[in-house]
């Protein structure tokens, strides 16, 4: 059947929407893979949903040609529920960013990942509320000067990617918005798990946050600073000239070369049940390690949709399609002539 | 085993002929009340007599044991006429306790049947309540008949047989205080007797103990020399039909149901646990071969925005709260509105504000339903009368919301929700068909998809995802009509306020117009939601003793019904009831700058009959 259906082709998938985030923005590059990667993958449009909270993130719907919803702040998750699970014929993409997700949205954000709805989630992390003009997020750091912290944030981080795996997440996963490969394969990657795919984006607002992730996009230093995690392979970086050890439950850096070779290093392993190594390598942060880049995480549970749409089905197979006549008069009933 | 006739032999005692009969059971929340009271309204309905049914409980699972806080008690009215509340005044009151005499007794008609436990009046038992003497002692039981009856200790007598422990045994008193009324009632035994094999089954023990207990209550009553004669009620003249018991949660959930078969759609709801709406998503949970999904969402918002979700996608998409859980979907209902998309919320109404009484009930909640929302959110709101009436309601609700291709909200309250009426099936063949349809895919021809293109109802188009060539996004960002894109111009948001409220105002030539009860002139009553039975009740006994008094009973509050105005002009003076401060009065002096009178009650208790009577007298 697909073979009759027109190839599309990356600029299909794009509205006739004037694309409005600030000049220099990060979300432009991570729209543009976006695109890339559906007409990669062999999306089809009408079955394809986009849905949003709010924020600079959440406009992203607006400027694709697929079906999309631009909802309310943090909500996205729950929205996205409903038509999963109504709908498991739609492939259907959550878009929010780190106030969105992390801040009120928090809760949702939660459960759907406890819950393993088949949706893929990008989160767009810059660090800062960009729409509301610069007051500090999240996942700012302690002492970020921001508009509403003159004096600096004291508000400790939260890490995305831990708090997925905290919510069981099935498929855990970060990038970077100018590692334009990376991020394509990434993005396909999620796409292609059954379950909720979380993808943190590293992304930069120029405007209030400049530069926030520099030492992992910088082709300068983006070696030193982080790590590509490949499953099944040990952690090598620096250009093969550094690897991660692990020392007890803590990783270490260490060279390459002398006493240390590669089978001492840590071997990277998606598919491990527990997500105890996930963990550990969501944890290296800069600038006391590389950070990790890639997927963390991909193991296989039953998706919430497939929950309750097998139970909709074992009922009906169960008691017969629903008869109204039979269930108003389910009990006790009486006759009056 | 033999036969419940051989068991329960009809009485050889006197029996008096009684048009209705009101009864309270009262107890301990863990004494089985809420049981005792359902299996006597529900043999009195298949005795064809009309009942109604008022359960009254606390908010805590299990209050201190013996106190006044933890009295669980139900109130049912079955009678031979048509009646239409749970009665005012009790014929009869059962008191498992100290404390449920005392907070119950002040309902009890003077010379009314008082059934006591009196193995529960010891000095323990008195100190829990809060009392220092025994109320059986001191004068307060002299005004009625008051019969003391040692159930704790017959009943254990009664169930020796089946070695249960003394903890357990006691645990069939509620049988035995239901031997007796039924005994007293001459109440057919056979449906509980059914009852008590469908639930204890697989406890043959505790089943027999439970049928032991309820035949020593029965063969109490016709050996005790207390009791000179029985009582009957004979049927009711109810239209002919084949009958059986609701209650409002099971109706709304069964009209939901229905309104999606109707319609050709699978349901989809999505809930948060909350007193007293809860019982709708047990309901709907257990018809999943209708193609119903339930999702228990993280919290209210999620409820509500999993709703928009599943509409978005073409389901009949349901959400469910109550007061505070409302209050929490505001911003998610207000994207509904903005997205136009059809789907039903459903507040079942409890005493308020802030978490205020959970298991009382109150019509509080209107304002909130019409304008709690930012900005200018106008959304149809229909409020279920009754019981029965629920089914109906959520049916008319789907119709307008898919006619109309928005939101609508069906107010019920705890009244309604717990309570319990005879409701006439109906046949499936003549309910309305609704037709629901969305627009066929396309190839692209150059032309733009519309997706806030209006027809002849403002409704705009339900393009579903999955629809080739219809792609498009929506979003709470104000729209431009007809292409939906994101428009900040000034006319155009104008335009689609008042296109929005305009909509709405045409679902009033969909509803009913307003039915008057009574003369043409003088007061009109009128009346909304669960107050529609003591208010109907009421303005009949006036018309008895002559008054020129009429009633109105308004189901749909947004749009009032076309020919409201019309009807409220023929009168001097128009009463408004309403458990709460005058919600629907302030609207009805808004819309109509008419000086409408209140009646105002906020007790987390219905109005009764007789204070209806007096208030609407002195109105």
């Amino acid at each position: 059947m697909n073979a009759e259906l027109p190839v599309l082709k990356a600029k299909d998938f794009e509205s006739d929407q004037d694309v409005r985030w600030c000049p220099g923005c990060g979300d432009y590059s991570i729209l543009a893979q976006m695109k890339k990667v559906l007409a990669e993958i062999g999306a089809r449009q009408e079955s394809t949903v986009f849905i949003s909270g709010i924020g600079c993130s959440s406009r992203f719907p607006y400027y694709m040609n697929t079906y999309g919803m631009h909802s309310i702040h943090g909500r996205a998750p729950a929205f996205a529920t409903g038509l999963k699970t109504t709908r498991p014929d739609l492939d259907v993409w959550v878009i929010t960013g780190d106030g969105d997700a992390l801040s009120i949205g928090g809760n949702h954000l939660m459960h759907v990942i406890r819950r393993n709805l088949d949706i893929n989630i990008v989160l767009f992390n810059n660090s800062i509320y960009g729409l509301t003009k610069g007051q500090y997020s999240p996942t700012s750091k302690v002492g970020a000067v921001t508009k509403s912290t003159p004096r600096g944030s004291i508000d400790h981080p939260l890490n995305p990617l831990q708090v997925a795996l905290a919510a069981e997440g099935t498929f855990v996963a970060r990038s970077v918005d100018s590692s334009i490969k990376h991020l394509m394969a990434t993005l396909k990657r999620a796409s292609q798990h059954r379950g909720t795919s979380f993808v943190e984006v590293y992304q930069n607002c120029n405007v209030f946050n400049d530069g926030a992730w520099d030492y992992a996009k910088a082709k300068a230093t983006k070696d030193q600073t982080t790590v590509v995690l490949e499953h099944g392979k040990p952690l090598v970086f620096d250009g093969g000239t550094k690897g991660i050890r692990l020392n007890g439950f803590m990783p270490e850096v260490v060279e390459i070369g002398g006493d240390v070779s590669e089978s001492d290093l840590l071997v990277h392993d998606e598919k491990a049940t527990e997500p105890h190594l996930a963990n550990i390598l969501s944890r290296m942060r800069h600038p006391q390690f590389p950070e990790p880049i890639g997927v963390f995480r991909a193991i296989e549970r039953t998706t919430y949709n497939d929950g309750v749409n097998e139970q909709v089905a074992d009922a009906r197979g169960e008691q017969g399609e629903g008869d109204l006549a039979k269930m108003y008069t389910s009990g006790d009933t009486w006759t009056v002539a | 085993m033999t036969t419940s006739t051989e068991q329960f032999p009809p009485t050889s005692k006197p029996s008096e002929s009684v048009s209705g009969v009101t009864v309270r059971l009262a107890g301990d929340s863990g004494d089985g009340m809420q049981l005792l009271g359902t299996q006597l309204t529900n043999t009195s309905a298949l005795s064809g007599n009309d009942v109604a049914t008022f359960p009254d409980f606390p908010a805590e699972i299990r209050a201190p044991r013996g106190t006044r806080a933890g009295v669980s008690g139900f109130q049912v009215q079955f009678s031979s006429d048509e009646i239409f509340t749970p009665g005012d005044g009790l014929d009869a009151l059962v008191c498992m306790n100290p404390a449920a005499l005392v907070t119950n007794i002040g309902d009890l008609k003077k010379s009314g049947i008082l059934i006591v436990n009196s193995d529960s009046f010891e000095s323990k038992d008195l100190k829990l309540a809060k009392l220092e003497n025994s109320p059986l002692e001191d004068g307060t039981t002299d005004p009625y008949r008051t019969i003391h009856v040692p159930m704790t200790k017959l009943t254990r007598g009664a169930v020796e047989s089946t070695g249960l422990s003394t903890k357990f045994a006691d645990r069939c008193k509620n049988f035995f205080a239901m031997g007796l009324v039924f005994w007293l009632y001459g109440r057919d035994v056979e449906p509980t007797l059914r009852f008590i094999n469908a639930k204890f089954g697989n406890k043959p023990e505790v089943a027999e103990a439970n049928r032991l207990a309820l035949k020593a209550g029965w063969n109490y009553g016709e050996t005790t020399e207390d009791f000179a004669s029985t009582y009957q009620v004979s049927a009711a003249e109810l239209p002919a039909g084949v009958y059986r018991n609701v209650m409002g949660n099971q109706a709304l959930s069964w009209g939901l149901i229905s309104a999606a078969k109707l319609s050709g759609k699978e349901l989809f709801l999505g809930s948060y646990p909350i007193t007293p709406a809860s019982d709708i998503l047990h309901e709907l949970s257990k018809h999943k071969n209708f193609g119903v999904r339930t999702f228990q969402a993280e919290d209210e918002i999620a409820a509500v925005c999993s709703a928009v979700g599943a509409a978005f996608g073409g389901s009949m998409a349901v959400t469910t709260s109550s007061g505070p859980g409302i209050a929490l979907k505001g911003e998610g209902l207000g994207l509904g509105l903005m997205l136009e998309l059809p789907m039903i919320v459903i507040d079942v109404q409890r005493g308020g504000p802030s978490t205020g009484l959970p298991t009382k009930t109150e019509q509080s909640d209107l304002l909130m339903a019409m304008y709690g929302r930012n900005g200018e959110s106008p959304l149809p709101v229909v409020a279920a009368q009754s019981p029965a009436d629920c089914f109906r309601t959520a049916i008319e609700a789907w119709q307008v919301a898919t006619k109309f291709m928005v939101p609508v909200v069906i107010l019920s309250d705890g009244y309604i929700a717990n309570g319990a009426e005879p409701w006439r099936i109906p046949d499936v063949g003549t309910l309305p068909k609704i037709e629901v349809s969305h627009p066929a895919g396309r190839e692209p021809d150059g032309t733009q998809f519309l997706p806030y293109e209006r027809n002849e109802d403002l409704a705009r188009p339900w393009a579903i995802p999955g629809t080739e060539g219809l792609m498009h996004r929506v979003g709470g960002l104000e729209k431009e009509d007809g292409t939906g894109n994101v428009s900040y111009d000034p006319d155009n948001h104008q335009h689609m306020v008042e296109t929005r409220a305009k909509k709405i105002a045409n679902a009033a030539s969909f509803i009913d117009p307003l039915e008057v009860d009574g003369p043409e002139s003088g007061t009109l009553v009128v009346s909304w939601g669960g107050t529609y039975g003591a208010c109907r009740t009421a303005v009949k006994t006036l018309q008895e003793k002559g008054q020129n008094v009429a009633h109105a009973h308004m189901r749909w509050i947004h749009p009032f019904p076309a020919n409201t105005e019309e009807v409220f002009r023929r009168y001097d003076k128009i009463v408004v009831p309403e458990l709460n401060s005058g919600q629907l009065r302030l609207m009805i002096r808004n819309e109509f700058l008419i000086d409408a009178v209140g009646i105002n009650k906020i007790k987390g208790k219905p109005f009764s009959v007789s204070e209806l009577v007096d208030e609407i007298e002195s109105a």
